[in-house]
């Protein structure tokens, strides 16, 4: 682990990132005018840009940071505008984002603005595409840039027009002079010019209010590619003499390698076979020779006994570590005391299962070698930490590597490893050619990483008013994000207890906020009724957070509640939390059929609150989209596995939310121009599980406090 | 071995030399470099493979190459015609009906397949054709309002 790795504290969570390599991306000025031709160029050099890159939460040392480009910008001789970030687009849509801040700040067309992203030859140094955090640091980073171009080309028009730059104005890519009524287009000025400028990261940019291009519905930037299919996922990309590379995997996890005879597939002609420690591939000019020649090799390993999902549970219990850090406990008053003035005491456990990401594009890579340089394309959320990776696992430096993220086919938090670009850089070594490995669905959703399962246990108290007296909260195992109550309460304490790996874990959507919000919400739910008290009356009684009620009124408003019950069977539900820097409230309507205990998810009424929104469109899209995959880990999903095997790794037997599955969702947006702007791919997740689960209890009085909470079909 | 086949894709003839039993969406991907097709699952469950063959969708995964001799392949990159976009595809773009769009191609020919069979079909019959293809980003609602003006637009055009 590398120094900067050590002093950035990222949720505990991340298990996938606790190794891995922080490096520093410098380009020469001289080549980016090469790359790019003459024109403007502006550097951000934000000294706090890799501090806003983890969360805050868990205490941020922010000291000793290297000066660090954070963004840059250039203005083309024909006025075209190129802005530059190290974030991948991969579905949330920030490349559209991103691009209306530039053009909003910059005063030029936002068709005339194009993202060069996740590419570690041309983008600054990113530490990932993750934690919600692309919005946040890149728009004020973009926009500063951006001002700062601006100011530029005023300076440039005024010292030719010798006025002041204050007397100029600039839009529509054009800077006026009122007083004369001369003007000069953006690509005069950029023309013949190779121009470069610093800027300080405290520069002021618009604020939301003043906003033109951003806070507007644009659609999604090259929409006519991906309705074609001439967009090329890392899959789609195609170089001259690609071989395609397949990797043995052992039986179970952890399996090693007792015997090994390759003689047969290495007499298959124009096959590379590499065996490298554990790790056996094939290249081939198709999958199916690179698969028929690992067919043919002969192995034997050695497997360890493992746990399986039946003792998941007491397992993860029995294995908590006793001496947690104090950064993950976090207490005040005494809960004893609380509980002990309490009206009514509520105690529960409640338990989340695995659960798989399952982007629709499997990972994926494509590895070119020229002259012992190394070009790797592939879907991640972290091209820098990739390219670390692959210095590291090849054993070459940094600088002879490259890492290319097409925008990819999803990810949702469990892209932030380089395991398929390893594999293709390896194999390509070997072979002298270009190598695609493209994971089998099985693979993925075998050797990726999960959402970690997790028991929870709650203790909790309210006083004859409804007001919360007590309230204690241990995590086992998922982890520690969103665990703090938003909720007022004297006396608490909460505390995340750390479990040695069960299944390679990592990030999730959201990481453990879902787990954490199911447990709390579902916790809220009960002692409300424990009160005889309306569930949301009770939560509006207990919270301090302005923004928080703002989003709990917008929904329950929404939904109409309280609503009246017209049919047997049917409930209504409500979670809500805040996480991120956005705040989340979801109400759900159920149906559970009296007679088969069917359960029917009729309707989601989620409102979102992130600041300033940038693009409404987009956002609603992320709202809505959260909502339905959080439906899947709410109901339904869950890894099956047994002695180091995973038992369901297919589609047909891992079952995601389809078109039948999905309710009538309204997503309210709540838009706070005062605010700036916060992420929104991962908290409008957190209040679905338990505003489903809560729905049901209303509907038929069962309280469910297991995730997923109707796995085997649909029933109760 | 290897036989040497042809097979007609968006109007073209392409002589193709796999082993039969290879899956359409490989020799598609691979041989003929048509990459708008993608692979999700392998087993049929994604739809993220869909072609039309014979003017209905199948999963190209499933298929082996040597069933498709004979009949008209119609893949995402065959349905623009003359530089405009089939009405399905502006639908999709109009409703914005995609987040990382991977599952888009396959969604766009099983809805084309869908309205070749039933130009007027009603919100549940639109829901239960698009059953077998998965969206992971959670894009549904828009896919059915695309699909639904799309259906309108074809009418309309005459399509």
């Amino acid at each position: 682990m590398s120094n900067l790795t050590q002093k950035f504290l990222l949720e505990p969570e991340r298990y996938e990132l606790s190794s891995g390599s922080l490096h520093h991306f410098a380009m020469e000025r001289r080549e980016f005018f090469k790359l790019l031709g003459a024109g403007i160029a502006v550097f951000a050099v934000a000294k706090d840009a890799l501090a806003q890159e983890t969360a805050p939460s868990h205490g941020v040392h922010s000291h000793e940071l290297p000066k660090e480009i954070s963004a840059w910008l250039h203005i083309g001789e024909d006025g075209s505008v190129t802005a530059f970030s190290g974030k991948a687009e991969m579905g949330q849509n920030i490349r559209t984002s991103m691009a209306q801040n530039v053009a909003d700040e910059l005063r030029v067309p936002f068709e005339s603005v194009r993202l060069v992203m996740g590419d570690t030859a041309l983008t600054p140094f990113d530490m990932g595409t993750f934690g919600s955090r692309t919005t946040p640091t890149m728009t004020p980073q973009l926009r500063r840039v951006a001002s700062a171009a601006r100011d530029l080309l005023l300076e440039t028009a005024a010292k030719e027009w010798n006025v002041a730059p204050e007397k100029l104005k600039a839009a529509d890519a054009k800077i006026t002079n009122p007083g004369s009524g001369k003007s000069v287009s953006y690509a005069e000025l950029a023309r013949g010019k190779t121009l470069a400028q610093n800027i300080p990261a405290e520069d002021p940019v618009t604020p939301p209010v003043e906003w033109t291009v951003a806070g507007k519905p644009l659609p999604k930037v090259d929409a006519r590619d991906f309705v074609t299919g001439k967009h090329e996922y890392t899959p789609d990309v195609r170089r001259p003499g690609t071989l395609y590379g397949k990797v043995l995997r052992p039986p179970s996890f952890g399996a090693t390698l007792t015997s090994y005879d390759d003689s047969a597939a290495k007499a298959m002609s124009g096959v590379t076979i590499v065996r490298d420690g554990d790790f056996v591939g094939a290249a081939a000019a198709s999958e199916r020779e690179a698969r028929n020649a690992l067919a043919a090799i002969r192995t034997q390993w050695k497997e360890t006994p493992q746990i399986s999902n039946r003792e998941l549970f007491s397992y993860i219990k029995q294995n908590a570590t006793n001496k947690d850090e104090d950064r993950f406990r976090k207490q005040s008053g005494s809960v004893e005391a609380g509980l002990a003035q309490a009206a009514h005491r509520l105690e529960a456990t409640y338990t989340v299962a695995f659960i798989a990401h399952a982007p629709l594009e499997p990972r994926a890579a494509v590895a070119e070698w020229a002259d012992g340089k190394l070009t790797v394309w592939t879907g991640s959320q972290r091209p820098f930490g990739v390219r670390g990776e692959l210095a590291d696992g090849l054993h070459i430096p940094e600088n002879d590597v490259r890492v290319i993220v097409p925008d990819t086919g999803a990810a949702y938090g469990g892209k932030h490893t380089g395991d398929a670009a390893i594999e293709a850089a390896r194999l390509a070594r070997a072979a002298g050619k270009p190598v695609k490995v493209t994971w089998t669905r099985e693979e993925e959703f075998t050797w990726a990483y999960f959402r970690p399962a997790g028991v929870i246990e709650v203790k909790a108290g309210i006083d004859g008013d409804g007001k919360l007296t007590a309230w204690e909260f241990h995590n086992y195992h998922s982890g520690a994000s969103g665990i703090e109550t938003p909720y007022a309460v004297a006396n608490h304490r909460t505390e995340y207890h750390q479990v040695p790996l069960i299944l390679r874990s990592g990030s999730y959507r959201g990481l453990a906020a879902t787990a954490n919000h199911f447990a709390r919400e579902t916790h809220m739910d009960a002692l409300a009724h424990a009160a005889k008290m309306d569930p949301l009356e009770f939560r509006l009684k207990n919270i301090s957070d302005p923004r928080l009620r703002e989003v709990v009124e917008a929904a329950a408003k929404s939904l109409g509640w309280p609503r009246k019950k017209t049919q047997p069977g049917r409930g209504f539900g409500l979670g809500a939390g805040f996480e991120k820097g956005g705040y989340v409230c979801t109400c759900a309507e159920v149906a559970v059929d009296p007679t088969t205990k069917n359960v029917r998810v009729v309707r989601l009424v989620t409102a979102f609150e992130c600041g300033a929104v940038v693009n409404p469109d987009g956002l609603r899209n992320q709202v809505v989209g959260a909502n339905i995959q959080g439906l899947g880990g709410a109901l339904f999903e869950a890894i099956e596995f047994e002695n180091g095997r995973i038992l369901n790794p297919r589609f047909s037997r891992y079952r995601v939310p389809r078109f039948r599955d999905v309710p009538e969702i309204q997503a309210v947006l709540v838009d706070r121009k005062d605010i700036a702007p916060a992420g929104a791919g991962e908290t409008p997740i957190m209040g679905v599980a338990p505003a489903v689960g809560n729905a049901i209890f209303d509907a038929i009085g069962v309280r469910l406090n297991n995730l997923p909470l109707v796995p085997h079909g649909v029933k109760v | 071995m290897p036989k040497s086949i042809q097979i007609e894709v968006n109007g073209k003839q392409y002589p193709v030399e796999y082993e039969p039993e290879t899956p359409l969406l490989y020799v598609l991907r691979d041989e003929l470099g048509l990459t708008g097709s993608k692979y999700g699952c392998g087993e049929g469950q994604c739809g993220a493979c869909t072609v039309l063959i014979s003017g209905k969708p199948r999963r190209s995964c499933q298929i082996p190459v040597s069933a498709a001799v004979g009949k008209p392949v119609t893949t995402i990159e065959g349905l623009e015609k003359d530089g405009r976009l089939h009405p399905v595809q502006q639908a999709f773009v109009d409703a914005g009906a995609y987040q990382c769009a991977y599952c888009t191609p396959g969604m766009i020919m099983s809805s084309v397949g869908l309205l070749q069979e039933n130009p007027n079909p009603s919100t549940m019959e639109i829901v239960q054709f698009l059953q077998g293809n998965l969206c992971r980003c959670g894009t549904q609602p828009r896919i059915v309002e695309a699909v639904q003006h799309a259906a309108k637009a074809m009418q309309e055009g005459g399509r």
